[in-house]
């Protein structure tokens, strides 16, 4: 048995085109995700604000408590039934925008509840409304303190849109499957892929750090 | 004796600043404020002493909203502050908080924030103040306190002392009507106390009105214009600090004061 490379190179293009989805999908669901975990982060700060509390620790359960291509499927072959036809690509972004969201909740909520209280107390004494002591002084503390957790989900993004491809999206993985369909070659070809990933995430975590160097720099970490 | 017999003596003619009635406030089963009653009147110094867990720094908390009292009054700067539980709406609750200033005993500066930024973004943001007029007058405020030359550095770079000047300044930026002081200067090495002190001095000096729960027995004598001995969750006696210091008439205020002015 020997290697044979050759479907791979002259793949290059494809996979490249590929790629180029992964990246789309991902980056507009890692939007969707923090913009979401957020909203259902700081949700979940009080719990005497019962519905809001309620509604975004449900959202948490559900989403974390079931795996994310049965949420893929439910928004593409399910609802469906319902007269509700998204096209692929906006299902691959709400389904993996929804699922991150989950997570990056947890580590918003985290974050903000590693802040000192007197951090709020000083806010407030001065006069400051609950929704600008958070904007103006707990945020941009908390922000520095989510950017390594947030690596870790950003990285786990990635390599999940990998099943987006099963909604018939022509992502990288989709298209390395291709390529596998006229050539055969599942292993040459599933290296290039995880190639493709690895380079993907190593991107993100060589970016992160450099944001957070950056904010440390800027005296933004006690 | 009460809080309020000791004051009216010394009261000045517009009324009192702050005005506290039988406030009361419990965690569960375990009562902290056991009916308060409580004057201040424009540019007195109260300061008020006594063991810990007497409800003191609970009480000051009270004045400015952060704690909620179930039961009692409290009018400060013209605003019925809570009325039997009733609290001023939220937008009301932000506008009186400009007018009392706080100082934490944890300083509790915005590390993200440069010494200057953490003066100007209470007015800044709050009052709309320009920024070239906000930073000038925080100039003055840092100067006053002695950190005219640290208004670029950060908070981390601080000392504990310098951090509460800071913090002073801070609140001050607001033009508060009343200062409250939590125990400036508890968490503080004992060489940095006497700094922070000295800028307290001089805000008492040009008429501030102060609520000071410390365990700085000098400052009480020499600043305070009534001294408030609180235990168990209630005021056991107040007046001038001559009185309260030489010639206490309750045990509890002989035996704490005893226990505070022979330690070391």
């Amino acid at each position: 048995m020997e290697l044979d490379f050759s479907p791979v190179w002259a793949g290059i293009p494809q996979l490249l085109q590929g790629a180029l989805v992964t990246v789309e999908i991902t980056a507009a669901a890692l939007l969707l995700g923090c913009v979401l975990g957020l909203l259902v982060g700081i949700g979940r700060l009080n719990p005497k604000n019962r519905i809001v509390y309620g509604l975004c620790t449900a959202d948490v359960a559900v989403i974390r408590g079931t795996p994310l291509l049965v949420q893929l499927f439910i928004l593409f072959f399910g609802l469906p039934q319902f007269g509700i036809l998204l096209p692929a690509f906006v299902c691959g972004v709400l389904g993996l925008g929804i699922y991150s969201g989950a997570y990056v909740s947890e580590i918003v909520r985290g974050a903000i509840q590693s802040i000192d209280r007197g951090q709020m107390e000083a806010a407030r004494s001065i006069g400051m409304s609950s929704g600008m002591a958070m904007r103006t002084v707990i945020l941009p503390q908390a922000v520095v303190r989510m950017i390594p957790p947030l690596g870790n989900e950003f990285i786990a993004l990635i390599k999940n849109s990998a099943l987006v491809s099963l909604l018939t999206i022509h992502d990288v993985m989709h298209e390395g499957q291709k390529i596998i369909s006229v050539s055969y070659r599942s292993l040459e070809v599933y290296l290039a892929i995880a190639v493709v990933y690895f380079v993907l995430t190593g991107l993100t975590t060589l970016a992160l750090r450099r944001i957070e160097l950056r904010l440390r720099a800027g005296g933004m970490v006690q | 004796m009460t809080a309020t017999d000791a004051t009216t003596t010394t009261g000045a003619a517009a009324g009192p600043l702050v005005r506290v009635r039988g406030l009361r406030k419990a965690y569960g089963a375990h009562v902290v404020l056991n009916g308060i009653d409580f004057d201040v009147q424009p540019s007195q110094v109260v300061v008020v002493i006594g063991p810990s867990g007497s409800g003191k720094s609970t009480f000051l908390r009270c004045c400015n909203g952060l704690e909620q009292p179930q039961g009692g009054r409290i009018d400060i700067c013209g605003r019925t502050l809570v009325d039997e539980g009733r609290v001023l709406p939220e937008r009301e609750l932000n506008a009186l908080r400009e007018e009392v200033g706080m100082v934490f005993q944890s300083f509790n500066l915005f590390p993200h924030l440069s010494v200057m930024d953490n003066v100007t973004l209470g007015p800044r943001k709050l009052h709309g103040v320009p920024r070239a007029r906000a930073e000038a007058e925080a100039r003055a405020l840092l100067d006053k306190v002695g950190l005219g030359h640290k208004a670029e550095a950060m908070p981390a770079s601080l000392s504990g002392g310098q951090k509460q000047r800071v913090a002073i300044a801070r609140a001050l930026a607001m033009k508060p009507r009343v200062m409250l002081f939590d125990e400036p200067t508890s968490a503080l090495d004992p060489e940095l106390v006497g700094e922070v002190l000295q800028v307290m001095k001089l805000l008492a000096r040009e008429g501030m009105t102060m609520i000071v729960v410390t365990h700085e027995m000098d400052f009480a004598r020499e600043v305070g214009d009534v001294v408030v001995v609180m235990d168990g969750g209630g005021i056991i006696e107040a007046g001038p600090p001559a009185t309260i210091f030489t010639r206490p008439t309750q045990e509890r205020t002989r035996s704490f004061l005893q226990a505070v002015l022979t330690r070391a």
